[in-house]
């Protein structure tokens, strides 16, 4: 599944782009296909660049997601930097 | 004759609350005047401000910047549950944009009929916002360079920072 997928501050800085689309393989941890899940995205997104973190805190539809949620066509996906307001 | 603060409270009404992200500057008499009320024994509040050094540097400007839908949720989030602690009102107002050295960034305000839980509330919004709240903030030096707190990548990783062909 094809998702987008935004980046904010130093990650979208060193990735020279705010967005980038990304395919998320279709499967669960058994090989068996299923729905794509956060945590498939995030290994997918974590190799992009060496400035992201191995577990990059990942925000669908505007709320932080857990891994084992499973992604749907059209989500908004962001990927969230160490936060720094106040 | 009855305040409209007491009848609220006779109705079992709920505190006021109020999460806010803006450009614009931040003024603390407006926001103290925005929740004051008769039934409030006790208003508490906190501002941030732009310092001029950080780690011995100096400071001219910072620049915020934030995923603004998810930054509003969260925000709103936190005041609910600041709210939620003992009964206060609660109103939060985060700017971003550029500011300069001495400029508001966040101004808090929590009040209640005793001070323990407007303390207890405009606290919680502040420690809140900083574990939680996707906001960030660059900071401009006076030598001209810019970084980004808590987030900025070391030199190897920047140099080696290229998208490989899994992502278009």
């Amino acid at each position: 599944m094809e998702m987008r997928v935004r980046f904010f501050a130093a990650y979208a800085d060193a990735l020279g782009r705010s967005e980038v689309v990304i395919s998320v393989p279709d499967g669960g941890a058994d090989g068996a296909r299923g729905p794509a899940t956060v945590a498939q995205l995030r290994r997918v997104v974590e190799r992009l660049s060496p400035v992201l973190p191995p577990r990059p805190i990942v925000a669908v539809n505007a709320k932080y997601a857990s891994d084992d949620q499973v992604l749907a066509a059209g989500d908004e996906v962001a990927i969230i930097p160490p936060v720094a307001g106040g | 004759m009855r305040s409209p603060s007491f009848r609220r409270w006779l109705a079992g009404e709920k505190a006021m609350t109020r999460a806010e992200i803006t450009n614009a500057v931040i003024d603390p008499a407006a926001l103290v005047d925005e929740i004051r009320a008769d039934g409030v024994g006790g208003i508490a509040t906190f501002f941030g401000t732009v310092r001029d050094a950080a780690n011995g540097r100096e400071v001219v400007a910072l620049e915020y910047s934030s995923y603004e839908a998810m930054a509003t949720r969260e925000l709103e989030s936190v005041v609910a549950e600041a709210a939620a602690l003992g009964g206060a009102s609660v109103i939060a107002v985060h700017r971003i944009g550029s500011l300069r050295v001495g400029d508001i960034c966040v101004g808090i305000a929590a009040a209640h009929a005793h001070r323990a839980a407007a303390f207890d509330a405009c606290r919680y919004v502040i420690e809140e916002i900083k574990k939680r709240v996707p906001i960030w903030k660059r900071e401009q030096f006076a030598d001209g360079e810019r970084e980004w707190v808590n987030c900025e990548p070391s030199r190897d990783a920047l140099s080696d920072a290229t998208i490989e062909t899994v992502a278009k």
